[in-house]
């Protein structure tokens, strides 16, 4: 549990610190999987299955989400070469 | 699961994360990534369950993974310059970090009563998680279905050349 | 104890593996020779002795692969290149350990599973390796900061992910024919007799996926008719062209590892697996009334022969369509992939689906 929460950690601070948005992605990911592995740990304390199927699912969601993020991404890429997370603001005040 | 092991498997697990978050080079990020992907399916595996662990490789570490190779490759990614925000900002990031890691590992402790109770027959196993999804999560597994539906028509739509 | 028989099961498994890889590249070698009506690659001597003609080129082949130099070109990831033929190759080399080599062999009181590992979710662990298989494909197509590698490297990975998602599903038919991912449980079960004589292997109940899984396998070794990512007459050696010396080597034998995957799947799943008709444990029960006892070693021994022997036939037909076809265009291949096996192994699903609703009885 405490290694879940680590990595959890580790996710969060990827995604404030790096600046290179595919990076900032791969760092989501790490969390999602961080709290895919507490549903197991948890499930498996319990004895019941639920915290399986609820794995199974999150992991479907982040599959698709992950998708849809990199067809963003190259989007933004094609309209303005950069990757940059400090570059992509044309939506900020 | 063996103590030794599990204290291996984690150090090599939080080892691959860092990799992932402080790496410079993208493309030895999604290795790292892959990695860690492995690792923790094998953990999976270790916590009795079995076809979660092997999904996790054919989903994540299979497919995800290369999805993102694909576009590192294609917008031609090299290693970055300046690939973190500025040193005073990540001492700050450090700090909450680490109190969000103790405040989460503490809230998720489990009472140490049901630490004891024996796992069911079949559990983990392929038919268990099939029954538990055709009759108690069917209508979340049809949801999912759509939004993956949804989610192939965007992606398609977003990444298509214009004109 | 445990430990030792699981390690003699997985270092027998995987020595099998090595000798029809080995025997693969002899038939490579010979059987495209009496295709394209010559003899083959004879030249070679061990110590002036040339009499043994091919098989001297088969020691010396490898040889000249370890002999020479690794030249890694500049301005390459140097950990990436060492590590792309790793990546090729160790996924592959570990899905042979939930192959069923045999039924079971009875030594004294011990009762011993001829499989290395008994996960029950055989069937989706040989998927997930055979999708960790792409990684090889795409970093080394990337490690060789060579432009014409990078396009083979990812036209091939596009195209085995693509024919991963037809074989995956031509493999949901087989799982609803036989209701378990066990391969050992699968192999067990074709062992039944369809109406007293016809023993009840999966090309019976299981005709069109057996075409999808077969053609799909032969699209993720990347071989021809598939093999664009290689294409040795346009792209050089595409993905691996910066390869050499023991590298190049481990792809190769890579492409070799997968032809016998294919091989061992198809007969496992669709032909019986170690099966040897009328063959039960104990002896030959023939339909006809007669049986022939015979003790559990020898019956262990017709069925790793059995195996072996259906095994190599696997291998040699896919040598011969390897010679005998032209090459796909690669926007034929996609459209095969996704437009053709696809919708197919689909349909198959649905059809099996209502035949074990409409005839459930007869199934396993």
């Amino acid at each position: 549990m405490g290694l879940s929460a680590l990595l959890f950690a580790i996710g969060v601070f990827g995604v404030l610190v790096r600046r290179n948005v595919i990076v900032i992605f791969m760092a989501i990911e790490i969390m999602l999987n961080a709290v895919n592995l507490a549903f197991v740990a948890i499930a498996r304390h319990r004895g019941s299955m639920d915290g399986q199927v609820i794995v199974f699912f999150v992991m479907t969601v982040a599959a698709a989400e992950a998708a849809v993020g990199l067809a963003i991404i190259i989007a933004m890429f094609r309209n303005r070469e950069t990757t940059n997370a400090d570059e992509l603001s044309s939506l900020r005040w | 699961m063996s103590p030794v092991g599990f204290f291996v498997l984690a150090a090599l697990a939080v080892a691959s994360a860092l990799g992932v978050v402080l790496n410079r080079n993208p493309v030895h990020g999604a290795c790292a990534l892959v990695a860690h992907l492995f690792l923790l399916a094998v953990f999976f595996v270790g916590l009795d369950a079995q076809l979660v662990g092997v999904l996790q490789v054919i989903v994540y570490a299979g497919a995800v993974v290369v999805l993102f190779l694909f576009v590192i490759m294609l917008l031609n990614l090299q290693a970055d310059q300046r690939s973190m925000v500025s040193p005073p900002l990540v001492f700050a990031a450090a700090a909450c970090v680490g109190a969000l890691a103790v405040l989460i590992s503490g809230g998720l402790r489990e009472p140490e009563a049901a630490a004891g109770t024996a796992l069911p027959q079949g559990y983990g196993e392929t038919e268990e998680l099939a029954r538990l999804l055709f009759t108690r999560y069917a209508l979340p597994f049809e949801l999912t279905s759509l939004l993956l539906l949804v989610a192939i028509v965007g992606a398609v739509v977003l990444a298509r050349k214009r004109g | 104890m445990e430990l030792a028989i699981v390690a003699v099961k997985a270092v027998f498994i995987l020595l099998l593996v090595l000798q029809v890889m080995g025997l693969g590249v002899f038939f490579e070698r010979k059987v495209s020779a009496l295709i394209q009506d010559r003899i083959g690659a004879n030249r070679a001597s061990i110590l002036g002795f040339a009499g043994l003609g091919m098989i001297n080129t088969l020691v010396a082949d490898p040889v000249k692969f370890l002999l020479k130099e690794d030249v890694v070109p500049a301005g390459a990831d140097r950990v990436l290149h060492f590590l792309a033929p790793c990546l090729a190759v160790i996924p592959l080399l570990v899905t042979f350990a939930v192959v069923p080599f045999g039924d079971v062999l009875v030594l004294g009181e011990r009762v011993i599973n001829l499989q290395a590992a008994a996960l029950n979710a055989g069937l989706l662990y040989i998927l997930a390796m055979a999708s960790l298989g792409v990684y090889g494909v795409i970093i080394a197509g990337w490690a060789s900061n060579n432009r014409w590698s990078l396009l083979g490297g990812v036209r091939g990975s596009a195209q085995m992910i693509s024919y991963e998602i037809a074989m995956g599903l031509a493999l949901v038919g087989t799982v609803l024919t036989w209701q378990t991912l066990d391969l050992q449980a699968i192999a067990r079960a074709q062992g039944e007799l369809l109406w007293g004589w016809l023993p009840a292997w999966g090309i019976l109940y299981q005709p069109l996926g057996f075409v999808i899984f077969a053609v799909a396998g032969i699209a993720e070794s990347k071989r021809i008719p598939f093999d664009l990512p290689e294409s040795e007459s346009e792209l050089v050696s595409g993905y691996f062209t910066e390869y050499s010396g023991s590298k190049h080597l481990m792809f190769m034998m890579a492409d070799f590892v997968e032809v016998v995957l294919v091989a061992v799947l198809v007969t496992t799943l669709f032909f019986g697996g170690w099966q040897l008709p009328w063959l039960a444990r104990d002896g030959f029960h023939f339909p006809w009334g007669g049986s022939l006892l015979l003790p559990s070693v020898v019956v262990a021994l017709l069925q790793v022969t059995s195996f072996a022997v259906k095994l190599i036939f696997f291998t040699w037909l896919q040598i011969v369509v390897r010679w005998t076809l032209p090459r796909f265009r690669y926007d034929q291949l996609m459209k095969l992939g996704w437009k053709g096996l696809l919708p197919l192994a689909l349909v198959n699903v649905v059809l099996t689906a209502l035949a074990i609703l409409l005839w459930g009885e007869h199934v396993a």
